[in-house]
């Protein structure tokens, strides 16, 4: 294998796992420093920068960075990262004097951002410190998008949305709140610079079987369902409830509808538990409030009575593998089984739809209805028009539409500055030693043996007689501490110089986790085989040296190594040192220099 | 030197041997030698061995006299019982437990200045009496803990750090071993576990005297040039004669070596060593007569001879030759360890 170029900051950035992970590209391990140290404000706005809602996606987000973090590769979970985040945001100080300024001189250019998303917001909170005049029009009365009008009080305070989309909304923009874009065609003729599209996926998906017309009274569609309930059109439902579908949509259904007087309330999915889209501490969450999942049941027809639903008809499945490894649900040759109850929730999936989009405005759409998206400029074939979020490629989450927003902000702002969108400015990059003494590093690298730690829950009797009682009470600062100190800090990278190496093996036998071997080259399959520990790991890269003394290299498997720190700490000639890597991905804002952002 | 303890979490993927222990069960404290020390990885080794030949950690006493050598017991088998000895004299104690309870492993770990300058008389005595221990001597060529003065095996013309020549002729452990009747003798190269591992695991399943001299240097006194135990002198005149399997009972015998180019040793214990010969010359590990000609000659060449310099697989041990109990002491009843006046008596008449 070729000597690994770790001047090339891809290199080091896929190291720090939970980083990588994100979408936004959250700097996590620091953000985690931070919070150990104490330094909550800091924290946040660290946070603030890159993924904009942490006092919402601390409590909210998909979190994929958790199945990513080495942590869950080296014992049973991962670091709370999201958990940790809303620590920032529930002990910083008033940071309002940090937030950017806003330049009184406008640079003369009119954006229009559709939709109050957290996409759109991103978008606006990038280009208003650059002196953008921007304009959110959305048909709701107040800015979040879906993160308001559909995941539950119970999970997402209405404190926090206001809190956090108030910073944005406060950057001197013109809310258009109350408006629906009903034409695109008549917005673009308000002469805009640029338009950015971030309307989400709107549509619930129906299930259209024997007796939905006839018993349609007490058949809802999941998401309209939940946001009737935060405009407070429905405050109750039947005692026996049955949710399809196993998604997040279909859980935040279950658990409202445990709220609002549904006694026996059940979700029924048509595959595998396992299979469930839904993430498993939501499914742990709804089944810890007396909601039990069926599954492979598949729904063949809504049984009524009098014009009133009575139940639902099942038929029983199972999982077959064909050949390909791919999965087939067939009857399982059981007798169908009839469910009873009173409503049903169906929350099997959301889609886009864009009637107010003319489709001779110069917008191509794909076979599925799709706008045609440039994956990394977010520009669609029309040279003004941009999409963001859900609608842009369809559902996805918040963290999502966050990072679309800021790609999508770079492009408005370079096709504003007459540049090419291809000329995107590259991400920022620092690499320094953390060396203070022989063994003393400025980062704690003494590894913690502690397991996961629980985020306190609010009592469940208190939580399910109230729809707006958060569950969640987040982690106090003794709790924080301790689970920061779980972070292995993977942004302190291993960094090895060659020609300081006497091979006298001292890191190769203090590894904890025999990561470093010194052996023969040869190419990465037959390497792999050939270390301490067989690297089997393959989305994990390894870390090879020229040339040694003896002719051997140096091979680090960089999947399970912990940062500890002490193969720099027994290396007799500092050729492996701990050096900080800071990553972060340009963002529009970064042209307004020290003025944003102030930390 | 660190002072933080070594993580717990360990490889996913770490294996355990038969009794259920993987190799960081092996391991001790964390180390307090100078960073990049070739003792660490004497120590390294002797964590791996032990965990290949699934050996119990209680069953193992390991026992070492004074110097950064004779510190490494700490760091390594944790579990394991040790005896820290005055200066030099780690193998009379061994003699003595050994008498005492002859089912422990005995390991004797030592240094240059332990061995070869104060205990030179204590070294010669566990050797020819054939004690069944393995006796690793962790050789830097000099006194390493009282800050680097040549010891007894340093050799003649060396230069110190500060540059002054020893002018003194260098005692050769391993040819000493081999005059007093070791019947394990062999050298090795704390740079090279590769060679290292099998060597003690083949040590360990001796029965008798074993003894390695194993070439270790000391990084902070005597890893310079000029020196003949650093890094880079030893793997330039490093000449390693055979490469060692170790094949403990129950594992199947794969011949894939060229014939002739292999031998295979089967050890008192059942375990088979298997040597392949390596370089040009076709060393013969039980000629304990040519393996002397040959040391003497390779060193006239400026070369470190290392391997399995010589092995008799069919030795008796110290209590063989005096004739004890097999039984441990501790496992005697009070009544048999003293059998009475009576008994006694006897005894003494029988020898009037
Ligand atoms: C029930 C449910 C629970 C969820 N839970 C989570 C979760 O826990 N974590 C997570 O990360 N994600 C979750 N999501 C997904 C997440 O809410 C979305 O992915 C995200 O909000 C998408 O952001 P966006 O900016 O693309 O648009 P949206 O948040 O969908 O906002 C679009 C806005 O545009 C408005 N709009 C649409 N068309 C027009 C128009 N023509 N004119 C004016 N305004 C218009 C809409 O009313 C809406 O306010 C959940 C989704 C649902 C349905
Ligand atoms: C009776 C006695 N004499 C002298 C000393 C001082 N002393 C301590 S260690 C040592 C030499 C150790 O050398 P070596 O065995 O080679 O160990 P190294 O430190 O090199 O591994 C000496 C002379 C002592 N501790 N006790
Ligand atoms: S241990 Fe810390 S830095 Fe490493 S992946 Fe997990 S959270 Fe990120
Ligand atoms: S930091 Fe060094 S010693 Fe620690 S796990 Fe990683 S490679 Fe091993
Ligand atoms: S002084 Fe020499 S022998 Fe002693 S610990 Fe340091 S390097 Fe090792
Ligand atoms: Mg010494």
């Amino acid at each position: 294998m070729q000597p690994t170029n770790i001047t090339d900051p891809g290199f080091f950035h896929k190291v720090v796992d939970c980083q990588y992970a994100c979408p936004a590209h959250t700097p996590v391990p620091e953000y985690i420093r931070l919070i150990a140290a104490g330094r909550y404000s800091d924290a946040y706005m660290l946070n603030w920068q890159s993924n904009v809602f942490p006092g919402i996606l601390g409590r909210v987000c998909d979190r994929p960075c958790e199945p990513a973090c080495r942590r869950g590769r080296v014992e049973e979970q991962p670091v709370a990262i999201c958990r940790l985040k809303r620590v920032a945001a529930d002990y910083k100080d008033d940071i309002t004097a940090r937030l950017p300024n806003v330049p009184t001189a406008k640079n003369g250019k009119h954006i229009a951002l559709i939709g109050a998303g957290p996409a759109s917001l991103t978008v606006a909170r990038d280009l208003a410190p650059l002196g953008y005049d921007i304009t959110i029009i959305d048909d709701g009365n107040a800015g979040g998008g879906m993160m308001r009008t559909q995941i539950p009080k119970f999970r997402l305070p209405d404190s926090v949305l206001d809190e956090e989309c108030g910073y944005i909304e406060h950057l001197g923009i013109t809310r258009r709140y109350g408006e629906r874009v009903n034409s695109l065609k008549s917005l673009l003729d308000e002469n805009y610079d640029a338009i950015f599209v971030g309307t989400g996926a709107p549509r619930g998906r129906d299930l259209d079987l024997p007796g939905r017309t006839e018993a349609a009274e007490n058949i809802h569609l999941g998401i309209d369902w939940l946001s009737s309930i935060s405009f407070g059109h429905v405050t109750s439902i039947g005692k026996r409830v049955i949710v399809l579908g196993g998604g997040n949509t279909a859980m935040d259904c279950c658990r409202s509808a445990r709220r609002l007087g549904g006694e026996s309330v059940q979700v029924v999915v048509r595959s595998g538990f396992e299979e469930m889209k839904a993430s498993p501490w939501e499914k742990k969450d709804a089944m810890h409030e007396d909601i039990p999942i069926l599954n492979f049941l598949v729904p063949k027809e809504f049984t009524h009575e009098d014009g009133k639903l009575t139940g639902l008809i099942f038929e029983k499945v199972k999982a077959e593998y064909d050949a390909k490894g791919r999965r087939n649900l067939v009857p399982a040759g059981e007798p169908d089984i009839h469910i009873p109850c009173d409503d049903v929730l169906v929350a099997v999936g959301q889609e886009n739809t864009f009637p107010w989009i003319e489709r001779d405005i110069g917008i191509e759409f794909d076979k599925w209805g799709m706008p045609i998206v440039d994956e990394t400029t977010y520009r669609s074939t029309h040279e003004k028009i941009f999409f963001g979020g859900d609608s842009a490629f369809g559902p996805k989450n918040i963290i999502w539409a966050v990072a679309h927003g800021h790609e999508a902000a770079i492009s408005i702002d370079l096709l504003c500055s007459d540049k090419s969108l291809g000329d995107r400015p590259p991400p920022h990059v620092t690499l320094a030693s953390q060396k203070m003494g022989i063994h003393e590093w400025s980062y704690g690298n003494e590894i913690s043996d502690d397991r996961r730690y629980l985020v306190p829950h609010a009592e469940k009797a208190l939580v399910l007689c109230n729809i707006k009682a958060e569950v969640e009470l987040g982690f106090d600062p003794v709790l924080a501490l301790a689970e920061a100190e779980r972070c292995l800090n993977c942004d302190v990278q291993t960094v090895f110089t060659e020609n300081l190496c006497i091979e006298c093996d001292a890191c190769n036998d203090i590894c904890p986790v025999d990561c470093i071997s010194f052996v023969d080259n040869g190419d990465e399959d037959d390497l792999r085989t050939r270390l301490n520990a067989p690297a089997q790991n393959l989305t994990q890269d390894l870390y090879i040296s020229s040339d040694l003394k003896t002719g051997h290299v140096m091979v680090k498997d960089e999947d399970v190594c912990l940062h500890c720190g002490l193969c720099a700490e027994r290396c007799p000639t500092g050729a492996w040192d701990m050096q900080r890597f800071l990553f972060n991905t340009a963002k529009a804002t970064d042209k307004a220099g020290s003025s944003c952002c102030k930390s | 030197m660190s002072f933080l303890p070594k993580p717990k979490l360990h490889h996913p993927g770490l294996g355990c041997n038969s009794l259920g222990f993987t190799k960081r069960d092996y391991e001790g404290a964390v180390s307090t030698l100078c960073a990049g020390c070739g003792h660490d990885s004497i120590s390294a080794a002797i964590v791996r061995a032990c965990f290949e030949l699934d050996l119990p950690p209680h069953r193992i006493a390991k026992l070492s006299g004074i110097g950064c050598s004779s510190k490494t017991p700490t760091y390594f088998l944790g579990n394991s019982h040790g005896f820290n000895a005055v200066h030099g004299r780690m193998p009379s104690v061994v003699t003595g437990a050994n008498l005492a309870n002859r089912d422990l492993i005995y390991l004797g770990v030592s240094g240059d200045g332990d061995s070869a300058s104060i205990g030179l008389g204590q070294f010669a005595h566990a050797m020819r009496r054939g004690v069944n221990m393995t006796y690793i001597v962790e050789n830097n060529g000099v006194y390493g803990l009282t800050k680097g003065q040549f010891s007894a095996t340093s050799d003649k013309g060396a230069k110190s750090k500060s540059g002054a020549t020893n002018k003194d002729e260098a005692i050769d452990l391993v040819g000493m071993a081999l005059q007093l009747g070791a019947t394990f003798v062999a050298r090795s190269f704390s740079g090279d576990k590769g060679q290292l591992v099998p060597l003690i695991k083949a040590a360990l399943s001796h029965k008798g005297a074993a003894f390695i001299d194993c070439i270790s240097p000391c990084v902070t006194f005597n890893n310079h040039q000029g020196s003949t135990k650093s890094f880079d002198y030893v793997r330039e005149h490093n000449e390693a004669v055979n490469f060692l399997d170790v094949i403990v009972e129950k594992e199947e015998i794969i011949v894939d070596y060229a014939p002739g180019a292999t031998e295979i040793v089967r050890q008192h214990d059942g375990s088979l060593l298997r040597l392949r010969k390596l370089g040009e010359s076709d060393y013969d590990p039980s000629d304990r007569a040519a393996a002397f000609t040959f040391l003497e000659q390779r060193k006239a060449q400026g070369e470190i001879v290392t391997g399995l310099l010589y092995v008799d697989p069919t030795a008796d041990d110290m209590h063989d030759l005096l004739g004890t109990t097999t039984t441990p002491l501790n496992e005697l009843s009070e009544a048999t360890l003293c059998p009475g006046g009576t008994v006694l008596d006897k005894l003494n008449a029988s020898l009037r």
